[in-house]
């Protein structure tokens, strides 16, 4: 009965599906975003080959927009086992989009290299270096000119993975900028990773007010857990999700009782009992439920194809061990939801409802 | 055997501040096996009476006994079980669930009767054979003729064998052929097995089938 009932109205059920598998779609494709672009952040930072970094004090998270001056990179060489050391210089175009100056030989030497797929490195002042996704992103192509904070030649493409998504060489930005030897991050290489505990223990000691992390504790922060505003805004997402969820089922059910009222007399009349009633409204909730569930994790994979397509500086992954949680979220909103449509219909008179045309 | 015993029955409405007496005292007895017919103008009390034979409504006073047991002492929960095990409707419009096919609108009786809808039953299939509707049982409603409708609709009210069947004007929409048919049916449901049947019905010639007719006017048996 609950199957026919559905097929009875396949408008009205299909864009119950829909409404739900939205609502499914919507946390998922959050969580997905967070979770992709927190991983190729994490992914990015191992990308530079580091074992530990060193940040101005006062940094807090992941953001590298304080500064300090340069020449504690010598004093960071200076220490046993560091073998490499480099300055970097981050400048904030927007909320989300920044340019990292480097030390191309330094920066090469640590990381294994930049890979060049299209162009060259940068030579002049002006001269920037993107990767691929941001090259796509932007549509832009060695030889291009793009304003980014300054009106920049874009010199070559490089393969993403290895700190930034645009490089410009450090001088000419700190110049630029006004950072005159002032740089963002230091990044360390040590001769053996086994000595990252002592090296960071003894460049705490020598530079006891800075931010010193290894490379591993640094990536540990790219989750969700640790950023409150992600955190805040999926609870908040999820929030809006399970209240779509429920009016587009409590609409559904509720348009779908009065249209059954006969239905409900009948059934009244063959001695259905007010919870017999109820948990047919139910089953057919929980089928909706499950369904737009289902629809909503396919489309996430829609969602992912989309932003791969028009935003791929923001990766977004598929969270399957979020499928068992959300379909719980699905249920719940949408079981709510048809909760009083359920009670009107289980206190509907049944000599009123056997009358109803 | 007696298998109603309705004593000094009132049913008492209450429309915005007027009360209304649909019945005002009725007395009525009917055996077991019995085919009896309530005959009377509109806004005589029969369906009330139907509706509070089936359960469907509590009384005000009275005693109203079916099956032995008292409906006036009856809670809404023993009223819906009484209308599961007890009595069986046959209504004017059929009112077959239009989702399910003839099977599925009598399926579902017995799913809410607590027995496996598709388990075999050897009397109901005597029934089924008597109402010829074998080949017509997979089709949902809106492909049935008035009158298959109705032989489906007494399938179902027969099919939790119910001590009594309570027949509302069930031939109130069906042309004469299948008037014919559908009370024949009923005759021999009567007849045959040994159906009480309760009908009620304003056309004299549908009440001539019943064993016995029973009169109303203004809430009282006449």
């Amino acid at each position: 009965m609950v199957f026919e009932n559905l097929k009875h109205r396949p408008v009205r059920t299909l864009l119950s599906v829909v409404a739900i598998g939205v609502e499914v779609t919507l946390i998922l494709t959050l969580v997905g975003l967070s979770r992709g672009v927190l991983d190729d952040l994490a992914s990015r930072s191992r990308g530079t080959g580091a074992d530990i970094l060193i940040r101005p004090p006062d940094s807090s998270g992941f953001t590298f927009s304080l500064t300090m001056p340069e020449k504690i990179v010598n004093v960071v060489r200076a220490q046993p086992h560091v073998t490499l050391a480099t300055g970097t210089f981050v400048k904030y175009i927007d909320s989300f989009n920044s340019i990292t100056g480097i030390h191309l030989d330094e920066f090469n030497a640590m990381s294994g290299g930049l890979k060049v797929q299209k162009g060259r490195v940068f030579e002049n002042p002006d001269d920037l270096v993107i990767d691929e996704i941001f090259a796509r992103q932007k549509h832009l192509a060695p030889g291009s000119s793009f304003e980014f904070g300054h009106t920049w030649h874009v010199a070559g493409i490089v393969e993403q993975g290895k700190l930034s998504r645009t490089f410009a060489d450090i001088a000419a930005l700190q110049k630029l900028f006004s950072a005159r030897d002032l740089v963002s991050t230091i990044y360390v290489k040590l001769d053996d990773p086994g000595n990252t505990a002592a090296v960071k223990e003894a460049l705490q000691k020598e530079l006891p007010t800075y931010k010193i992390d290894s490379i591993e504790d640094f990536v540990s922060l790219f989750s969700t857990n640790s950023v409150p505003y992600i955190e805040a805004f999926t609870k908040v997402v999820i929030g809006v999700a399970v209240l779509i969820g429920f009016l587009v089922v409590c609409l559904s059910m509720y348009t779908a009782v009065l249209e059954r009222t006969r239905e409900i007399g009948i059934l009244k009349a063959l001695g259905a009992s007010p919870g017999y009633i109820v948990g047919i409204l139910m089953r057919e909730t929980v089928v909706l439920a499950v369904s737009g569930t289902v629809l909503g994790i396919l489309m996430t994979y829609g969602t992912r194809s989309l932003m791969r397509i028009f935003n791929p500086s923001m990766p977004q992954e598929i969270v399957p061990d979020w499928y068992l949680l959300v379909t719980g979220i699905a249920l719940a909103g949408s079981i709510v939801g048809a909760l009083y449509p359920g009670l009107r219909a289980a206190r509907q008179d049944a000599i009123e409802a056997l009358a109803y045309d | 055997m007696t298998e109603i015993e309705v004593q000094d029955l009132t049913k008492t409405y209450r429309v915005g501040d007027v009360e209304v007496n649909a019945l005002r005292g009725v007395n009525l007895k009917i055996e077991r096996g019995e085919f009896v017919a309530i005959v009377g103008p509109s806004g005589s009390g029969k369906s009330t009476l139907f509706h509070i034979l089936g359960g469907l409504t509590p009384p005000t006073s009275g005693t109203v006994l079916i099956d032995g047991r008292d409906l006036v002492k009856m809670s809404e929960a023993d009223r819906t079980l009484l209308r599961k095990t007890t009595v069986g409707f046959v209504f004017q419009k059929y009112n077959l669930l239009p989702t399910l096919t003839g099977a599925g609108n009598i399926e579902i009786a017995r799913h809410i009767a607590g027995k496996n809808g598709r388990t075999r039953d050897p009397q109901f299939e005597e029934t089924l054979k008597l109402l010829g509707i074998a080949s017509r049982l997979h089709h949902k409603p809106r492909a049935l003729s008035g009158g298959e409708q109705q032989r489906i609709a007494i399938a179902r009210a027969l099919v939790n064998h119910p001590a009594l069947l309570l027949a509302d004007e069930p031939t109130g929409n069906l042309d004469t052929e299948n008037s014919t048919a559908v009370l024949s049916i009923l005759q021999g449901l009567n007849k045959s097995l040994g159906q009480t049947i309760l009908m009620i019905t304003h056309d004299p010639e549908a009440a001539a089938y019943a064993d016995r007719t029973v009169t109303m006017r203004d809430g009282r048996i006449v």
